[in-house]
C-alpha cells in the first residue's frame, strides 16, 4: 500500500459517499465526478492507462453530463422539499453494510495475500487494438450493435410523443 | 495487508456505497448512479486482478473493463431516457410515489 | 539535423537539472517542463486578445484599441489590471462553493490538455502512449465546469447559456473525435509525438503532412468546424451570444473570475488548434524542406497564430447560427461526412497509389456531401418554433 494509493482511495471514497449522501441532486453528481475521476486515477496507478482515460471520457465527460441534464429536465419547483431518503432507508443501509461486511471478510480471509506485485506489464495501446481486432472482434461488433440500439432506443423513449399528435 | 487486498477492499467499499445509494435514495436518477457505482467497483476488481494476476499480457481484465464501461454508458443513456419518459408521465422522479402499475 | 538553436530549451533544461540533487530530479524536471507552458500560453492569450480586437476593428472599418501605449500595444496589461481591481460580485442566491470552483476547474481542465502537445522537437511535457485519447478525455471535462458555472449562478440567462453550451459541445465532440480518427488510422498510433514523426518526411520540397491527402483535407476542415463550435466561437457562439443571452453561462461572474473564464476559453481554443496542427499540419515540422533550419517551436507557434488569424477572420465575417441550424449542421452534415471520411481513409490505405486513388477518394466524399448540403439548404420553411428550455 503506497501513499498515492491511500490518497486516491480516500478521495474516491469521499467523493462517492458524498454523492450518495448529499441532499442536492446536482451536488451529488458533482461529487460523483470526483469519485469517478478517483477511480480513473487508480486505474492509471495500476498501469491501465487506456482504461483510465476511457473512464474519464465516458464517466466524467458523458455519464455525469447526462445525469445533470436529466436532473435539470426533471426538476419540479415544488414548495415543500421532498425527503432525500426513501421510506425504507434503514433496511437499505443495513443490507449495504452487511454486504460490505461479507465482502471484506471474504477479501481479508482469502489467500490473495500470497501474491506480490508482478513487474510492470508493458501494455501499449497498439496491443489493446490488436486484441480488440483479433481475439475480441466478435464482442467488439456486438458492442457496436448494442451501442447503436441503445442510441436509437434512448432517442425513441425520450422523444415527446405528444408533439407528433399536435 | 498487501496491495491486492487493499484494492479489493476499496472496490468492495465502493460497491457497498453504490448499493446503499441505490437502496436508500428517493431520486430515480441517483439510484441509477448508484448502480453505475457498483459497475465501477466491479471494473476496479477486474483491473486489480489483471494487474496482480499471473498473465497480464493476455489483457483479459483490461478488455473486460473496456466492454463493461461501454455497456455502462449504454445503460446510463437508456436508463435516463426511461426516467425522462416516466417523469413526463407521472411528473415526478420520486421512487416512493411511482408505485402504481396502471397509468 | 538537431541544431543547437532548435534544442535550446531542451538543452537549457538539462543544464538546469544538473544543479539539482538526484532525488529531486523527477520533480524538478516536471516543474521545468510545465512552467514554460504555464507562462507561454497565457502570454499568447494576452497577445491574442489584442490581435482579435485590432483585427475585428480592421474588418469592421474602425481602429480598435489604440490609446494605451504605442498602437494600443499595452491594452492587455490595462485589461488585466482592470479585471484584477474590479469588485468580485457573487449573487446572493448563488451556490457559493460551486460558483467559486467553476472558473478554477475550467482553467485547470484547459491547461491539462497541453500535457500531450508537442510544441517542438523533443518538447512535449509527457509523451503518453494514448496521448490523443488523453486530450479528448480532458477536453470533455470542460463541459462539466461550464455546467457548474451556469447552474450555480441561479440565473435564467446563465442556465440557458450553459444548456446551450453543453448541448453544442456534446454534439460537436463526436465529429471532433471522428475527424481525428482518420489520422490515428493512418499513423497507427495514439501518441502525439509519433503522429508528428510520421509527417516529418519530405518529397522534393513538399512535406508529408496529412492535410495534403483527400481524407486529410476533409478531416482538417471538419476538425476546424468542430473546434470552432467546441470553443464557443463565432459563428457558433450561441452559448454566449451577446444580443440574446448577454454572456451566457458566465454572466454572473465579474472581476478576476470573469477573466479566468476568458482565459479558459482562449486556452481551449489554443489547445484544439494545437491538436489540429499536431494531427494534420505536421506539428512542429517546417512546411518546406529548405526551411528546416528555423527552430521547430517557431513553426509550431507560427501555425498556431495562422489558425488564430483564421478564427478571427471567421468571427468578423460570418453571422451567428440559430440553434436548430447549429444542430442540423452537426448531425446532418458534419457527422455523416466524418463517417464517410473514415471510409475514404480505409480506401486510401488499401488502394495502390496514383491519380485514380485521388479521384476515387474525392468522389466518395464529394458526391454524398453535395446531396447533404442540398438537403440542408432546402429546409427553408418558416413556422412557429418552440424551445423546450425557454418555456
Amino acid at each position: 500500500m503506497t501513499i498515492a494509493f491511500i490518497i486516491l482511495a480516500v478521495i474516491t471514497v469521499a467523493g462517492t459517499a458524498a454523492a450518495m449522501g448529499m441532499r442536492n441532486a446536482v451536488h451529488c453528481v458533482l461529487a460523483l465526478t470526483v469519485g469517478f475521476a478517483g477511480v480513473a486515477a487508480i486505474y492509471l496507478q495500476l498501469d491501465a492507462q487506456f482504461v483510465g482515460l476511457t473512464q474519464i471520457m465516458v464517466y466524467v465527460g458523458a455519464v455525469a453530463i447526462l445525469a445533470v441534464f436529466a436532473i435539470m429536465m426533471t426538476h419540479s419547483p415544488s414548495p415543500t422539499k421532498p425527503p432525500t431518503y426513501s421510506s425504507y432507508w434503514l433496511m437499505g443501509s443495513i443490507v449495504a453494510a452487511a454486504v460490505f461486511a461479507v465482502l471484506a471478510w471474504a477479501v481479508v480471509s482469502s489467500g490473495a495475500h500470497t501474491q506480490s506485485l508482478p513487474s510492470e506489464p508493458t501494455v501499449s495501446v497498439q496491443q489493446i487494438g490488436d486484441a480488440l481486432m483479433h481475439r475480441f472482434v466478435l464482442p467488439l461488433e456486438i458492442m457496436g450493435l448494442l451501442l447503436t440500439a441503445a442510441l436509437i432506443g434512448a432517442v425513441v423513449i425520450a422523444m415527446d410523443h405528444n408533439e407528433e399528435i399536435k | 495487508m498487501n496491495s491486492l487486498q487493499s484494492y479489493l477492499l476499496l472496490s468492495s467499499l465502493l460497491f457497498s456505497i453504490g448499493l446503499a445509494g441505490a437502496l436508500t435514495r428517493r431520486n430515480a436518477i441517483l439510484v441509477l448512479i448508484g448502480i453505475e457505482l457498483m459497475l465501477n467497483a466491479a471494473n476496479l476488481n477486474f483491473i486489480a486482478f489483471w494487474r496482480f494476476g499471473p498473465a497480464p499480457a493476455a489483457l483479459t481484465g483490461v478488455m473486460f473493463a473496456i466492454f463493461s464501461i461501454s455497456v455502462a454508458a449504454a445503460e446510463a443513456a437508456v436508463g435516463l431516457a426511461i426516467i425522462l419518459a416516466a417523469y413526463r408521465h407521472s411528473k415526478t422522479t420520486d421512487l416512493d410515489q411511482m408505485n402504481s402499475l396502471k397509468g | 539535423m538537431t541544431l543547437p538553436l532548435d534544442q535550446i530549451f531542451v538543452l537549457s533544461k538539462h543544464w538546469l537539472l544538473s544543479f539539482v540533487p538526484p532525488i529531486a530530479q523527477p520533480l524538478a524536471s516536471a516543474i521545468l517542463s510545465v512552467v514554460p507552458v504555464l507562462i507561454a500560453f497565457p502570454l499568447l492569450f494576452a497577445i491574442t486578445t489584442l490581435l482579435e480586437r485590432k483585427g475585428l476593428g480592421r474588418i469592421q472599418n474602425r481602429y480598435g484599441p489604440n490609446r494605451t501605449g504605442p498602437w494600443g500595444l499595452l491594452q492587455p496589461i490595462a485589461d488585466g489590471v482592470k479585471s484584477l481591481t474590479k469588485e468580485d460580485i457573487v449573487p446572493l442566491t448563488a451556490d457559493h462553493a460551486v460558483h467559486f470552483l467553476a472558473p478554477i476547474f475550467l482553467v485547470a481542465a484547459a491547461f491539462l490538455g497541453y500535457a500531450v502537445l508537442p510544441i517542438g522537437r523533443n518538447m512535449v511535457i509527457s509523451n503518453l502512449n494514448a496521448g490523443v485519447l488523453y486530450f479528448f478525455a480532458v477536453g470533455s471535462m470542460v463541459e462539466l465546469s461550464v455546467f457548474m458555472a451556469g447552474w450555480s449562478s441561479r440565473s435564467k440567462y446563465s442556465l440557458l447559456g450553459a444548456m446551450r453550451a453543453i448541448a453544442q459541445m456534446i454534439s460537436y465532440e463526436v465529429p471532433l473525435v471522428l475527424a481525428s480518427v482518420v489520422v490515428i488510422m493512418q499513423a497507427g498510433s495514439l501518441s502525439t509525438v509519433s503522429i508528428v514523426e510520421k509527417q516529418a518526411g519530405y518529397t522534393g520540397i513538399w512535406p508529408h503532412w496529412f492535410v495534403f491527402t483527400p481524407w486529410g483535407i476533409v478531416g482538417f476542415a471538419l476538425f476546424m468546424i468542430a473546434a470552432t463550435a467546441e470553443s464557443n466561437r463565432s459563428p457558433f457562439d450561441l452559448p454566449e451570444g451577446e444580443s440574446e443571452i448577454i454572456a451566457g453561462y458566465y454572466i454572473e461572474y465579474s472581476g478576476f473570475k470573469f477573466a479566468l473564464f476568458f482565459l479558459g476559453e482562449y486556452l481551449g481554443m489554443f489547445a484544439t488548434s494545437g491538436m489540429a496542427i499536431t494531427l494534420f499540419l505536421g506539428g512542429w515540422s517546417a512546411p518546406f524542406s529548405f526551411l528546416t533550419w528555423i527552430p521547430s517551436y517557431v513553426w509550431f507557434f507560427a501555425k498556431l497564430l495562422a489558425l488564430i488569424f483564421g478564427f478571427i477572420w471567421i468571427r468578423g465575417t460570418l453571422p451567428r447560427l440559430r440553434m436548430d441550424q447549429l444542430m442540423n449542421l452537426a448531425w446532418e452534415f458534419v457527422l455523416p461526412t466524418a463517417l464517410l471520411n473514415m471510409l475514404v481513409a480505409g480506401v486510401w490505405h488499401f488502394m495502390p497509389g496514383g491519380p485514380i486513388r485521388w479521384l476515387v477518394c474525392i468522389a466518395i466524399v464529394a458526391i454524398p456531401c453535395t446531396f447533404l448540403t442540398r438537403r440542408l439548404k432546402r429546409k427553408k420553411k418558416f413556422e412557429v418554433r418552440t424551445y423546450s428550455f425557454a418555456e
